[in-house]
């Protein structure tokens, strides 16, 4: 390689680490504001790293797992509410309206709305999240035994099926 | 040690090598894609929760890949623009700009059609489907620097550049889902390991993939070749070629 292409192989190098490393710290800065959603356990105790609480009344999102049984319906309306975890702490989840297909106990979802207490959030938009196994109902049932019955958690409320 | 390289370089050579090379990938890529688009779309199992709709994977998946394949393409072409000053690599950034363009605009709204039925929205602002509509963005900002310019020689120089400091979005797609909290669901095929996905879906969406792979590739050698002659519309071997008349016209 002559002199003048090495040099320039060594510029064009600098430039991209030197970038990449700007990108990188930017990035490492802006950290956990750049995730979409708060944990129900971040939001008792606050941010990993940093610590911070979300306030009462704060516009946010919540992503956790629906527990089990915890769904419960309004017979005359489309109120709904329901418990959200990860790891401990349970935050309490009202919304009003049509849930998503995938929503169902055990699914992982994400609620936006408005924190109305320390561990209870007011949503107006509530999204499924789903994870990236995928396999045919067959399989599912073999090897996770779950029988996908579609809404089964209106179960307590019988008379939603009519 | 590169010596066998060379000639390749050379605009003549390299628009030979793209029409030879054109056909074949373009046979390859059909037979991929119609076998892995039949069989994805009619034969293989539907999803436990997602039902039929997961089938939107079969085109989503290999369009989001190749949309990051491509500009990896083009930063390689970038970077050897630069530094070893080869004309030909100039061109095939622009060459397969569009086609990022075309497979970024397929995976953003396939995209929105799976999410709006399984997630319950067609857009959400987090990690995954912002750096992938930020690439769409640096893909349309490449074509405009590089039309920006009069001169080409210095319109290939910027863009060049420019893809350089762009690929750093590569990897922000990539692992989005892995650093940052989102909606988007985590990596399936290139999971280490086995992909968590049953094989009689797995195997037509590789199909598709390595598919989408090969008409990239087509698509790149005849835009290539486009590119090629219009630069080099003047030089005697395009006049040549043109006078010679349509036995050689491909």
């Amino acid at each position: 390689m002559n002199p003048r292409r090495k040099q320039r192989l060594y510029l064009t190098l600098l430039g991209v680490v030197g970038f990449s490393l700007i990108i990188g710290l930017i990035l490492y800065s802006a950290g956990q504001n750049m995730d979409l959603f708060y944990t129900p356990s971040e939001i008792v105790n606050g941010k990993n790293e940093t610590g911070i609480k979300p306030k009462v009344g704060e516009r946010l999102r919540i992503g956790g797992l629906v527990v089990e049984g915890s769904v419960r319906r309004d017979e005359e309306s489309l109120d709904v509410s329901f418990d959200l975890m990860d790891s401990g702490p349970i935050i309490t989840v009202t919304y009003t309206g049509i849930l998503p297909d995938l929503f169902r106990e055990g699914q992982g979802i994400i609620a936006q709305g408005h924190l109305t207490s320390a561990n209870e959030i007011k949503a107006f938009e509530v999204l499924a999240k789903h994870d990236e196994e995928y396999m045919s109902p067959e399989v599912a049932e073999a090897v996770k035994g779950i029988k996908h019955v579609k809404s089964d958690y209106s179960k307590t409320s019988d008379n939603t099926k009519g | 040690m590169w010596k066998w390289l060379h000639p390749w370089a050379k605009a003549e050579k390299a628009y030979q090598l793209c029409g030879r090379l054109s056909p074949w990938f373009g046979i390859i890529c059909l037979g991929l894609l119609v076998t892995g688009s039949v069989w994805g779309l009619l034969f293989a199992p539907p999803d436990y929760q997602q039902g039929e709709s997961v089938r939107i994977i079969y085109i989503h998946v290999p369009a989001s890949i190749l949309s990051m394949g491509a500009y990896a393409a083009m930063t390689i072409a970038a970077f050897i623009a630069l530094v070893w000053q080869i004309k030909m690599s100039e061109l095939y950034i622009i060459a397969v700009a569009p086609i990022g363009i075309g497979f970024t605009l397929i995976a953003l709204l396939t995209g929105a059609a799976w999410g709006k039925p399984m997630w319950g929205t067609w857009w959400v602002w987090d990690a995954r489907l912002t750096s992938e509509l930020i690439l769409l963005f640096i893909y349309i900002g490449i074509l405009a620097l590089y039309n920006a310019f009069e001169d080409k020689n210095t319109a290939g120089k910027a863009v060049s550049i420019f893809t350089l400091v762009g690929s750093i979005n590569l990897p922000i797609i990539h692992y989005s889902v892995v650093w940052w909290n989102t909606l988007h669901q985590g990596a399936t095929v290139s999971k280490m390991g086995k992909p968590s996905m049953e094989m009689s879906m797995y195997w037509p969406l590789l199909m598709n993939i390595i598919g989408f792979g090969f008409l990239l590739a087509y698509l790149g050698c005849v835009r290539m070749q486009n590119q090629i002659l219009l630069r080099e519309k003047h030089r005697p071997w395009v006049k040549k070629m043109v006078m010679e008349g349509d036995n050689h016209a491909v």
